[in-house]
C-alpha cells in the first residue's frame, strides 16, 4: 500500500474510473485536490460558475454514459451546484460531484464557507459520501462511480473536508466491495415477458411508449426491432424523444403537455401500451384517467419503485429495460410472431400521421419557430447532437427537430432547469469532440449560463447555440395569454443583451439571422467554426407553442393552432 | 391502514435523517418512530409506524428498499408480529377517589404507577398503540398533564 494524501487518492482513484476531465471552480476547501492537477493527466476546464459545471458533467454524463465530474469548493461553492444535482437526479444522468468541505473538526461550527451539503443535497441525490479519513477516499470513489452508473443512473456527491485531502494515509484502492443495500436489477423474469407478449399480440391498438430509460440503456435497436415485428406505432415520452428514428414510417413523435397531435391522438385510441423506462409523469400522459379503464399497460423499467408509483399497471417488467427487450425480441422470434404490415390499426396510425402532417398549422412568417428548426434539421449531421434550454424553443423542438440518429437528443426534462442547454452541450462536445453539438436555446434561459462562453472559448469547445430570440421568456407569456387575459408579468426581456455582441465580447463568432437566406449561412458558418457561434435568431414575441394540452387535462383535449 | 415498517439499517451517521427526509420529501406520515440498534452492533432496527392506503404503503416499502443504506425493508403483518410501545402518563388527581380509580385502570390495562403525589401520580404503561390509546380516553376525564412515547418496537413472532 502506497501512503499518500486524500486529494492524490480522490485523482488516483479518479484515473482509475478512466475520468479524462473534470469540470470545475477552485476555492478555499478544495486547493488540496486542485493541486493535484499539477500532478496527474486529468484535464481541468475552468467554469464561471459551479451550476454550469455541474451541468457540463451531466451534459458529458449523458452522452458518454459514464459520469461526469464537477469540482466546487465548500459553502456558496458547493450550494452552488445543487440545481445541477437536483437537474440530473431528475433526469437519472450518470455524475459525480466533488465539493471541498471545511476540516472536520470545524464541521458544525458555523465555519467560514461552511455549508451541511451532505443534508441539503440528499433528496436530489442517489447518494452521497463524507470520508472522515483520508484512507476511506479511494473505496468512496470505487463505490460513488459504481452507484452513480448502475441500475437507474443518478448523482453521487462526495464531499470531502480539506484535512482528508491533506492528510496522508496509507492507500488500499479495493476492485473488489460490497454495498449491502444496494441491488441494480437487470435481469428481467422471463415469465413476465412472456405475458407482456401475448397481451401485446392479443391487442387490436397496441402503441409503444418509449421513455427516457430507452436511452439510458441504449435499447435502439431492440425497440426498433419489436415495433417492426409487431407492427406497433412508436411514441415517446419528451425524454425519450428520439429513442426511435423519428423519421420511421412508425414514429409518431412524443405525446404530452406540447406532444404531437398524431402521437397524442394515437395515444388516447390504443388499447395496450407497451411503456418502457418512464414514471408516466404529469407532463407527458396529462392524465390518463379519461382512457385508462380500456388501456392495458405493460410497463418495463430499471427501478422497481416506478411500478405502480404515478401509474397503475398489468404487467410490470423489472430490469434494465435493454434486457427486457432483448427477451422479448427473443421470444418474438422463437414463436415466428410478424404482423402484417395493413392491419386496421396501422393503417389509421398511417392516415391520422398523415393529416396531421398536412393540416397542422405553422406560424405564417418567413422566420416562424417550425421554418426554423426544420432549416436547422436540413443542415445538421444526422450524427450531431442537440440540448436544449426550457421554454418554447424546447418545446417548438420537440414538435419541429426530428431526431434521426436515436440518442442524439437531451434535455432537461424532470426539472425543467433554464440555463441546462448551454452548458450541458459543452460538456456533450467534450463527450464527442467528432460531431457538431448544438444548444437548441430561448433568450430568456441561454441568459441564465451565458457566462460559460468563456469556458468554450478558452478551452476549444466549439458548439452551436442556436437562440430563438423573441425577447421575452416566452412559455410564462404564453401561460399569461392563455389563461391569465394576456396579462404580461415580469416577461419582458427588453432586447438585453444584444447576443451578437455578448458573444463576440468572449471571443466567440455571434451571427444574427433575420431570413431563412441569412439563417443558412449563419449556421453552416457555424458548423465550419473553430470557435463557438451564438446564432441570435429573431422570432414573432406572440409565437405560441401549439398543439397544448393544458394541465389536467386528457391527451386528447388538445388546443390547436386556430 | 395503519402498517408496521420494520428497516433494518447500516448503523452510520446520518442514516436516521435519511429516512424521515423521504418520509417528507415523498409526502408520506410519520405516525411513531423508533430506532435502535441491534445485536450486531453494524445495524440498528427503525421501526416505523405509518398510514396510508394500500397503495401508499406498497410505495413507502419500495421508496425505502431503493434507499441504499436500508438493508431489509419489511411490512409486518400486524397478526403475526409482536409489537408494543412504552407510554408515561403524568395523570392529574383533584380527590381521593380519582387515585383509587385510576389505580384501577392501570392495574386492568397491566401498567405500574409510579410518583405518586397528592395532586398527581404517573403511570408506565406497555401495550399496543390501540390499548394506549384506550387507556387515554379512560383518564382523559382525570386530566393528563403530559404523554411521552417511544413509538412502537416490533418483531415478527418466529415461526410466522
Amino acid at each position: 500500500m502506497e501512503t499518500m494524501t486524500g486529494a492524490k487518492a480522490l485523482m488516483t482513484a479518479m484515473e482509475k474510473e478512466g475520468v479524462k476531465q473534470v469540470f470545475g471552480l477552485p476555492g478555499g476547501a478544495n486547493l488540496p485536490m486542485y493541486d493535484e492537477f499539477a500532478r496527474c493527466d486529468i484535464r481541468h476546464i475552468l467554469v464561471r460558475h459551479e451550476q454550469s459545471a455541474a451541468h457540463m458533467a451531466d451534459g458529458f454524463g449523458r452522452v458518454s454514459r459514464k459520469p461526469g465530474v464537477c469540482f466546487a469548493t465548500s459553502g456558496p461553492g458547493a450550494t452552488n451546484i445543487l440545481t445541477g444535482l437536483a437537474t440530473a437526479q431528475a433526469d437519472s444522468a450518470p455524475m459525480i460531484a466533488v465539493t471541498g468541505q471545511v476540516p472536520v473538526a470545524m464541521i458544525g461550527k458555523d465555519a467560514f464557507q461552511e455549508s451541511d451539503i451532505i443534508g441539503m443535497a440528499n433528496p436530489v441525490v442517489k447518494y452521497s459520501f463524507q470520508p472522515r479519513l483520508p484512507g476511506e477516499v479511494p473505496e468512496a470513489v470505487r463505490k460513488g462511480f459504481y452507484i452513480a452508473e448502475t441500475g437507474r443512473p443518478g448523482p453521487v456527491l462526495l464531499d470531502i473536508p480539506k484535512d482528508v485531502q491533506q492528510n496522508e494515509a496509507p492507500m488500499d484502492f479495493p476492485d473488489e466491495f460490497t454495498i449491502q443495500g444496494y441491488h441494480p436489477w437487470n435481469d428481467p423474469d422471463v415469465a413476465s415477458v412472456q405475458k407482456a407478449v401475448d397481451m401485446l399480440v392479443n391487442s387490436e391498438r397496441p402503441i409503444i411508449l418509449a421513455g427516457g430509460g430507452t436511452i439510458i440503456s441504449s435499447a435502439f435497436a431492440e425497440l426498433q426491432s419489436v415495433a417492426e415485428t409487431l407492427m406497433i406505432p412508436v411514441v415517446t415520452t419528451f425524454k425519450g424523444k428520439g429513442a426511435f428514428p423519428e423519421n420511421h414510417p412508425l414514429s409518431l413523435g412524443p405525446i404530452g403537455m406540447h406532444g404531437h397531435a398524431e402521437a397524442n391522438k394515437m395515444m388516447a385510441e390504443a388499447d395496450c401500451v407497451l411503456a418502457i423506462g418512464t414514471r408516466f409523469s404529469d407532463r407527458s400522459v396529462g392524465t390518463f384517467e379519461a382512457f385508462e379503464k380500456r388501456l392495458k399497460i405493460i410497463h418495463m423499467d430499471v427501478d422497481p419503485a416506478e411500478i405502480g408509483k404515478n401509474q397503475t399497471t398489468n404487467i410490470a417488467v423489472v430490469g434494465d429495460v435493454r434486457a427486457s427487450l432483448r427477451v422479448m425480441v427473443k421470444l418474438l422470434l422463437q414463436r415466428s410472431l410478424k404482423k402484417s404490415e395493413d392491419s386496421v390499426w396501422i393503417k389509421h396510425v398511417r392516415e391520422t400521421k398523415e393529416y396531421w402532417k398536412e393540416n397542422l398549422k405553422i406560424h405564417p412568417g418567413e422566420m416562424g419557430a417550425a421554418k426554423i428548426l426544420r432549416k436547422l434539421r436540413e443542415l445538421l449531421p444526422k450524427e450531431s447532437v442537440v440540448t436544449t434550454e426550457v421554454g418554447q424553443h424546447q418545446m417548438w423542438a420537440s414538435l419541429f427537430y426530428d431526431v434521426i440518429q436515436p440518442g442524439t437528443f437531451f434535455s432537461s426534462t424532470g426539472l425543467g432547469t433554464m440555463g441546462w442547454g448551454f452548458p450541458a452541450s459543452i460538456g456533450a462536445k467534450v463527450a464527442r469532440p467528432d460531431v457538431p453539438v448544438v444548444d437548441i436555446a430561448g433568450d430568456g434561459s441561454f441568459s441564465m449560463t451565458e457566462n460559460s462562453l468563456a469556458t468554450a472559448v478558452l478551452e476549444d469547445i466549439p458548439v452551436i447555440v442556436f437562440v430563438l430570440n423573441n425577447s421575452t421568456l416566452g412559455m410564462v407569456a404564453q401561460w399569461q395569454r392563455t389563461f391569465y387575459d394576456r396579462r404580461m408579468i415580469g416577461v419582458d426581456q427588453g432586447g438585453c443583451p444584444d447576443y451578437v455582441k455578448l458573444a463576440e465580447s468572449y471571443g466567440a463568432q455571434g451571427i444574427r439571422a433575420q431570413s431563412m437566406d441569412e439563417l443558412d449561412k449563419a449556421i453552416k458558418s457555424a458548423l465550419s467554426s473553430d470557435v463557438a457561434t451564438v446564432i441570435d435568431i429573431p422570432i414573432d414575441p406572440e409565437e405560441d407553442v401549439l398543439p397544448f394540452v393544458a394541465p389536467g387535462t386528457s391527451l386528447s383535449d388538445m388546443i390547436l393552432p386556430s | 391502514m395503519w402498517a408496521i415498517l420494520s428497516i433494518l439499517v447500516e448503523n452510520k451517521p446520518g442514516i436516521l435523517f435519511k429516512v424521515t427526509h423521504l418520509f417528507r420529501s415523498r409526502n408520506f406520515n410519520i405516525d411513531s418512530i423508533s430506532v435502535g440498534v441491534t445485536d450486531d452492533e453494524n445495524y440498528s432496527r427503525m421501526t416505523i409506524t405509518t398510514y396510508g392506503d394500500d397503495k401508499q404503503i406498497i410505495q413507502i416499502v419500495k421508496q425505502l428498499d431503493k434507499m441504499i443504506d436500508t438493508v431489509e425493508v419489511k411490512q409486518l403483518d400486524e397478526h403475526k408480529t409482536l409489537f408494543r410501545e412504552l407510554c408515561i402518563f403524568n395523570i392529574k388527581l383533584s380527590s381521593a377517589s380519582d387515585s383509587m380509580e385510576v389505580n384501577k385502570l392501570v392495574n386492568a390495562y397491566g401498567g405500574k404507577v409510579h410518583d405518586v403525589k397528592k395532586d398527581s401520580l404517573m403511570v408506565e404503561l406497555t401495550a399496543t398503540p390501540a390499548q394506549i390509546k384506550a387507556f387515554e380516553e379512560l383518564v382523559k376525564p382525570f386530566g393528563i398533564i403530559d404523554v411521552a412515547r417511544t413509538g412502537v418496537a416490533a418483531l415478527q413472532r418466529s415461526g410466522a
